[in-house]
């Protein structure tokens, strides 16, 4: 199997004080790997260290086969993040930021519809601002605009969070789907009994070190 | 081949279609930072209460009131990217920077165009200052070429204020010093324009030499260092 991810004693640092202490961690194509690990131990920062956002200090660390100290502009045109944050623009409607985003990647129209459906924002969601969307909406917005990145390796970070129930279950099979497709998923997440279903593994992250 | 997501120019499109869409669905230029430019415009009528002197000292206001209502701009552009994350997904996407750079600072400088209009347009009817076509073709070059300068180092400075606590008071600090030729330039250049205390028309056209020198600099400046700017 092909190694998307591969981190090895990962040292990184954050506003002066260290984010991780040594992570170790290897993501095989088409896992769904799901972090796990009490608050500050270092999951965001594995994800942000993963899209190329966190820089390494020490240590080494490969995703999709590029280093992740040389070659983070590579990475970062192959990876989807969805943080804590949507990522959105909150006076652009629904339609337009997945527009905005299909646009980075010269994505079509019909690809903008498509995602927009399995989202279920289109209709009349498509012409509401952000602003005015509810948590759940809002997050699946930005699950579009991730789908319309064509994203070949997911990095998500609490992404139930504000989803009722449909749209949980909605989420756990659009990442079965991708993962389908040929993407990886790794996520951080609190809800270990639901994520724990999704993932195909997990590892736990002390701050020191992935098990 | 040039996919849209290494197209430079495709990209800049984008960026600066995202943020006149968001200007035009948010009204903020039209409904709070154009009124506040012509308060200001007003206050200094107020303030100085002479037409001798407003004619005299009408191209510095202009401009000065630019710089005001451009900080607003500013911090209006870079606030929307901070909001929701989205200036950090624009990074995590892998899009260009440099042409984020431009498309951002194309798109404050339309809309440092429009504010631009309207100012002068006050003094002429507020300060009845008078302008021949020969003095109103200098001031379309000064406004374009003093708007590329601006637009593209607010832009630069914008970026660089975003990430940090204290933006709001911080951004002025930085930028008004580094702008201060431009200032200086634009309104030298617009004093020939409006024949301000005897001025000529062909003592404006250096200064507008000046600042296309200060134009180009900010272009070739911001698209560099916007990128790891904004990565720190």
């Amino acid at each position: 199997m092909e190694t998307v991810i591969e981190l090895n004693d990962v040292v990184a640092v954050l506003g002066g004080f260290p984010a991780l202490a040594g992570v170790s961690l290897s993501v095989q194509r088409g896992e769904i790997v799901l972090l796990q690990g009490p608050n500050g131990a270092g999951k965001t920062s594995v994800l942000r260290v993963c899209a190329g956002l966190l820089p390494v200090e020490r240590g080494t660390g490969r995703v999709l086969g590029k280093d992740l100290a040389t070659q983070r502009e590579d990475i970062r045109s192959r990876v989807g993040l969805l943080g804590h944050q949507n990522g959105l623009y909150l006076d652009l409607t629904v339609k337009q930021n997945v527009e905005f985003w299909a646009s980075s990647v010269g994505a079509t129209a019909e690809e903008v519809r498509d995602a927009m459906a399995r989202m279920r924002i289109d209709g009349r969601l498509a012409n509401v601002k952000a602003a005015q969307l509810s948590a759940g909406q809002r997050r699946r917005t930005a699950l579009a605009s991730l789908i319309v990145r064509r994203a070949e390796v997911w990095l998500l970070d609490e992404p139930h969070a504000g989803l009722d129930a449909a749209g949980r279950d909605e989420l756990d099979e659009l990442l079965r789907s991708a993962v389908r497709a040929g993407a990886t998923v790794v996520l951080a997440s609190h809800e270990s009994e639901r994520a724990a279903g999704l993932a195909t593994r997990t590892v736990t992250i002390d701050g020191g070190g992935a098990q | 081949m040039s996919t849209p997501r290494n197209n430079r120019v495709y990209i800049t499109r984008a960026v600066a279609r995202k943020d006149l869409r968001i200007e035009w669905n948010s009204r903020i230029l039209v409904n709070q930072v154009a009124p506040f430019a012509a308060i200001v415009m007003v206050l200094f009528a107020f303030a100085l209460d002479n037409d001798g002197i407003l004619q005299r000292v009408a191209p510095g206001l202009v401009w000065l009131a630019t710089l005001f209502s451009m900080l607003v701009v500013i911090q209006r552009s870079f606030s929307v990217e901070s909001a929701d994350g989205a200036l950090d997904a624009l990074r995590v996407a892998g899009v260009d920077p440099v042409a984020i750079f431009l498309g951002k600072s194309l798109a404050l400088a339309v809309q440092l165009l429009v504010l631009e209009a309207l100012l002068i347009f006050t003094a002429v009817v507020l300060y009845a200052v008078e302008m021949t076509l020969a003095g109103f073709g200098l001031v379309v070059v000064t406004v374009v070429a003093a708007t590329v300068g601006l637009a593209c180092v607010g832009t630069l400075y914008g970026g660089l204020a975003a990430g940090v606590r204290g933006r709001e008071t911080l951004l002025p600090l930085l930028l008004l010093p580094v702008v201060a030729p431009v200032l200086i330039g634009a309104t030298r250049a617009t004093e020939s324009a409006f024949g301000s205390g005897g001025a000529t028309i062909s003592e404006g056209w250096p200064w507008v030499g000046l600042l296309a020198v200060f134009a180009v600099l900010f272009v070739a400046v911001g698209s560099v260092a916007f990128g790891p700017l904004v990565d720190e």
